[in-house]
């Protein structure tokens, strides 16, 4: 009985996708990555909600907005752990597991002060070429980032 | 996007890198062609380089092209808040082709993205400087005769050195021993090491400039020692004199063995070895104009 009221604590979605486990401190940066801003939709965010396994986690639900593979592994970097679920008629019709892409194109900066992509309106573009330690090379200055120096924009 | 530039030493596979070398070899036999006849070259240099500009404007005038541009940023738009992009737009209506040079690295990655022209990269920042490799492998397959399983021993700035650091890129494919031999503060970084792991490459570093080295070496590739490179100035004075190349040192060294150095030079080579007939760093530097012919005809795709 307790836990369904906390299942409460959010409205039930009835088209869409809910994103779950979203560290809370990650949860505004993987809103903006994934241009949730410009949605018309309706959306639901939820903030600091209790989580046995996190401790305090974020949630996303967000109505009649069905992401595609490569938009929502935009936030594979911050939040790799996320539960993603697509929602049709009240039930969960498939989950969706993230995958780090290849090349990251605006989103991460580059820590060199002397690259080009600090110094002109231009988006940065680095390849991921260490997944599982997750390294990143910068395509325009070449310099490497390792996953504990990894800015975002 | 743009298959045509030359940005990276990295982008060259062993069969361009033998393709542009050949190509080098035959405008070296015959350097004064009609090739470029009607075609117009931008040297851009966002920050001046005299020796690299006028290497590049020789190529071009000796196969008959025109040349456009400037030689320092601080005559152009872009000192006045003009973008890199503007003026590599404005210039791409005007030349077939842009040679740049620029301060900031990435430069000429980024302007091979924004225009359909070639661009050659006539260095930027730390990043990279291909036509200078370029020079420098022709220089090796020149006096060794190939390419392949030689013992390369680099000496001096092998932290900041990018020629250095290109050559090892550029060479990788050829089979080389590599043998390091620099200061303590002035090692090559971690991530050429694993760049060699990868591709299967021995190498090994030295502290000592020993004639043991020299001696099975083929190619002496010496760089600059810079005080400004030092953060402990004690470190440099200890080792300032330990890098030099002098004559007696040479005395068994092997008979096909070459010293390349990419110029200037301050102190690193003795003026004695200057006669020796293994010193090769003045012809490397005259290499450099049929190394840049064969660059600049290779992105025209002009034969
Ligand atoms: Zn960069």
């Amino acid at each position: 009985m307790i836990d369904n009221k906390k299942e409460l604590q959010i409205a039930a979605l009835q088209n869409g996708t809910v994103i779950d486990h979203i560290p809370s401190d990650q949860l505004f940066k993987v809103v903006s990555l994934l241009d949730i801003e410009n949605l018309k939709t309706p959306v639901t965010i939820g903030y600091n909600l209790d989580s046995k396994k996190m401790g305090n986690k974020g949630i996303l639900k967000i109505a009649d907005k069905f992401f595609e593979q490569d938009e929502i592994n935009r936030i594979s970097l911050i939040a790799p752990a996320v539960k993603l679920n697509i929602i049709r008629d009240y039930e969960v019709a498939e989950k969706k597991l993230l995958h780090l892409p290849d090349e990251l194109t605006g989103i991460v900066k580059c820590n060199n002060p002397k690259c080009i992509s600090n110094n002109e309106p231009m988006k940065t573009r680095f390849k991921v070429i260490d997944k599982e330690m997750v390294t990143l090379k910068c395509e325009y200055c070449e310099m490497k980032t390792k996953k504990e120096d990894i800015v975002l924009l | 996007m743009k298959k045509n530039s030359f940005v990276s030493v990295a982008d060259l596979s062993k069969e361009d890198i033998l393709r542009l070398v050949k190509s080098a070899g035959s405008f070296e036999e015959n350097p004064n062609r009609k090739i470029l006849e009607g075609k117009v070259c931008a040297t851009l240099f966002f920050e001046p380089s005299t020796r690299t500009r006028l290497s590049f404007e020789t190529a071009i005038n000796r196969l008959n092209g025109k040349v456009i541009g400037f030689s320092d940023a601080a005559t152009t738009s872009s000192s006045k808040g003009e973008t890199l992009k503007d003026t590599i737009k404005m210039v791409s209506n005007y030349a077939d082709l842009i040679i740049m040079r620029h301060y900031l690295e990435g430069a000429a990655r980024y302007a091979s993205e924004i225009t359909d022209i070639p661009i050659i990269n006539a260095g930027d920042g730390a990043n990279q400087h291909p036509s200078q490799t370029m020079l420098d492998l022709y220089s090796i397959y020149k006096t060794q005769g190939k390419l392949n399983n030689l013992t390369i021993t680099m000496v001096g700035d092998l932290k900041y050195g990018r020629t250095v650091h290109s050559l090892i890129v550029g060479m990788s494919h050829f089979k080389p021993e590599f043998e390091f031999i620099a200061p303590e503060e002035l090692r090559l970084p971690d991530t050429y090491k694993q760049f060699m792991e990868e591709k299967g490459l021995s190498y090994k570093e030295y502290t000592d400039f020993s004639e043991e080295v020299i001696n099975r070496s083929d190619i002496l590739y010496m760089t600059r020692v810079q005080r400004e490179r030092f953060t402990d100035l004690m470190e440099y004075e200890k080792v300032k004199n330990v890098y030099i190349l002098k004559n007696s040192m040479l005395k068994n060294s092997k008979e096909n063995l070459r010293i390349l150095h990419p110029l200037p030079r301050v102190n690193e080579i003795a003026y004695d070895v200057d006669d020796n007939p293994k010193a090769y760093y003045f012809e490397q530097a005259k290499n450099g104009v049929f190394a840049r012919q064969a660059i600049i005809c290779d992105v025209l795709e002009t034969n």
